[in-house]
């Protein structure tokens, strides 16, 4: 277990301790005041260099990581792999190595590959490696910024702030996530930060869309999900991943939709407090209606303004320091 | 000792070790009532003071002065906490410091600052404070007020309002709390 991510990599939230995820969302309501301000930047990492590595595409998770280092006033390094010497067949091993031969300090990576990240830190053991989506295998800051919206929607109806209430919002919370999760990284990246943070997590989906291993993981699995949705304090979507061959699990789209799409009729029979999320990009009309997109319930646009403060805590508490520092 | 105290008296991994105290809480709140009374003596114009507290030591000093002014003056004056972990340049060669909150919910340009903090010791988080204000505009002046003066500053930097000179030792440290001023050691957790 690890107690801290300071001055550590971020490759996975499986052995992160409750302690840490919680210093991560703490560290980010800081955070979440930097960019409230009128100067949104801070100094913190001022002459540090942080190499943006993304092998897929992406649209959030990459502006939001680079928005979040430019905050932190660090020199961000971009590279497009499109255009880049890995189109002419460079392994990984010498795209890094060209990159820390700039002098990097971190390297925010996403991959196609499960395990990259792990790889990566590896090859280039004095920099700070930061998975950004590597695979099926995890996808931390979007565990942490899922955990940290839950934990600030919920306490500001009670009136509170986030930064006031630790892990106690979770404790016995109901947390049902629903769809593709043999296939995402997402599902297991917020299983582990739920259930870190003490709440009590099930997965409902078709059984070809669930992963073999499912028993193993520390969730339960729901016969209904017309069920587990009275069940449910909060509502985790994912995409269906065409990509990645989601489409010949189920016998159809459209018969996705009506077993495990979060429908408009379904949407109308939650209890009115019952919080509804998705990473994005959304399939609109599979996963989830047009309409529920657009419910005051759906936290969905919050998740992704959070994705900004959560990548500077992280950036911040991994970068700026050293694990044990030199005595003063 | 509240949480805070705490977290301040275990920075860097160390926990003080109190010696003997030097301030009882009386002796504290008579030196802040002092400190109120020189701010508004120094400040002809009252309309534009803003009082900042640093985190995590500064904060009760700073509500305690700003308190008094409004004693003191009969209207209330503007209170902010300001959290300068971000601005430190030890980063590199220290634990990342946690951060706490940061609150300045106005412009600052053309006010007339009091920042406190509860020790002024080698002067780098005044350092600090004074790069984190310039985000907020740019106010007419700084001044700055600490509770106990230990000595040994690394950088030009003098407080305009002393609670307490205390000179002091390096390998000594302080804490300042509105129950009274302690000297110690810092000793491994």
């Amino acid at each position: 277990m690890i107690d801290s991510i300071r001055g550590d990599n971020l490759l996975s939230l499986n052995d992160l301790s409750r302690e840490a995820i919680v210093e991560v969302l703490d560290t980010a309501e800081s955070f979440v005041e930097v960019n409230q301000r009128s100067i949104k930047k801070v100094p913190a990492l001022k002459g540090r260099v942080v190499a943006s590595l993304f092998f897929e595409e992406s649209t959030r998770t990459r502006l939001s990581f680079e928005t979040a280092a430019k905050r932190l006033s660090a020199d961000v390094l971009s590279l497009a792999v499109a255009s880049s010497s890995v189109k002419k067949g460079e392994s990984l091993r010498d795209t890094i190595a060209t990159i820390d031969a700039l002098g990097i300090d971190a390297v925010v990576m996403r991959h196609q590959s499960s395990g990259a990240a792990l790889q990566v830190s590896r090859y280039v053991p004095h920099v700070r490696v930061i998975n950004a989506g590597d695979g099926l295998h995890q996808h931390p800051t979007q565990g942490l910024l899922d955990a940290f919206t839950i934990r600030q929607a919920l306490a500001e109806r009670r009136g509170t702030t986030g930064l006031e209430t630790g892990a106690a919002l979770f404790a016995n919370l109901h947390i049902l996530i629903v769809g593709d999760i043999r296939h995402s990284r997402v599902a297991r990246s917020d299983i582990a930060a739920y259930v870190a943070l003490g709440a009590q997590v099930r997965v409902a989906a078709p059984g070809t869309l669930l992963p073999e291993d499912i028993e193993n993981w520390p969730v339960s699995v729901a016969d209904d999900f017309d069920e587990a949705l009275e069940w449910a304090d909060v509502v985790g979507l994912l995409r269906l991943q065409r990509e990645r061959g989601s489409g010949s699990f189920v016998p159809s789209l459209g018969e996705f939709t009506q077993t495990h799409g979060l429908t408009f009729e379904r949407a109308r029979r939650l209890r009115p407090e019952v919080l509804i999320m998705h990473p994005g990009p959304m399939n609109r009309g599979v996963e989830i209606d047009s309409r529920v997109a657009d419910l005051p319930a759906a936290v969905i646009e919050r998740q992704v303004t959070n994705g900004v403060p959560i990548r500077m805590a992280v950036l911040y508490l991994t970068v700026a320091g050293s694990k044990e520092g030199s005595p003063k | 000792m509240n949480i805070n105290e705490q977290r301040q008296a275990r920075k860097g991994g160390l926990t003080f070790l109190a010696k003997s105290q030097l301030l009882s809480a009386d002796d504290v709140s008579r030196a802040l009532r002092r400190m109120a009374h020189e701010i508004v003596e120094r400040n002809h114009s009252h309309s534009n003071l803003a009082v900042i507290g640093l985190q995590t030591g500064g904060i009760p000093f700073a509500t305690t002065i700003a308190s008094l002014l409004g004693e003191i003056l009969g209207e209330s004056v503007q209170l902010g906490l300001l959290d300068v972990s971000f601005y430190r340049d030890d980063l590199s060669i220290n634990p990342v410091p946690v951060s706490s909150t940061t609150a300045i919910d106005h412009d600052l340009t053309g006010q007339t600052v009091v920042l406190v903090d509860d020790v002024l010791f080698t002067g780098r988080t005044i350092r600090a404070a004074l790069n984190a204000l310039s985000d907020w505009g740019r106010p007419q002046s700084v001044q700055l007020a600490v509770m106990v003066d230990r000595g040994h500053r690394e950088l030009p930097i003098r407080p305009d309002y002393v609670g307490k000179n205390l000179p002091t030792s390096h390998n000594e440290a302080i804490v300042a709390t509105l129950d009274g001023v302690w000297i110690g050691t810092q000793v491994p957790a």
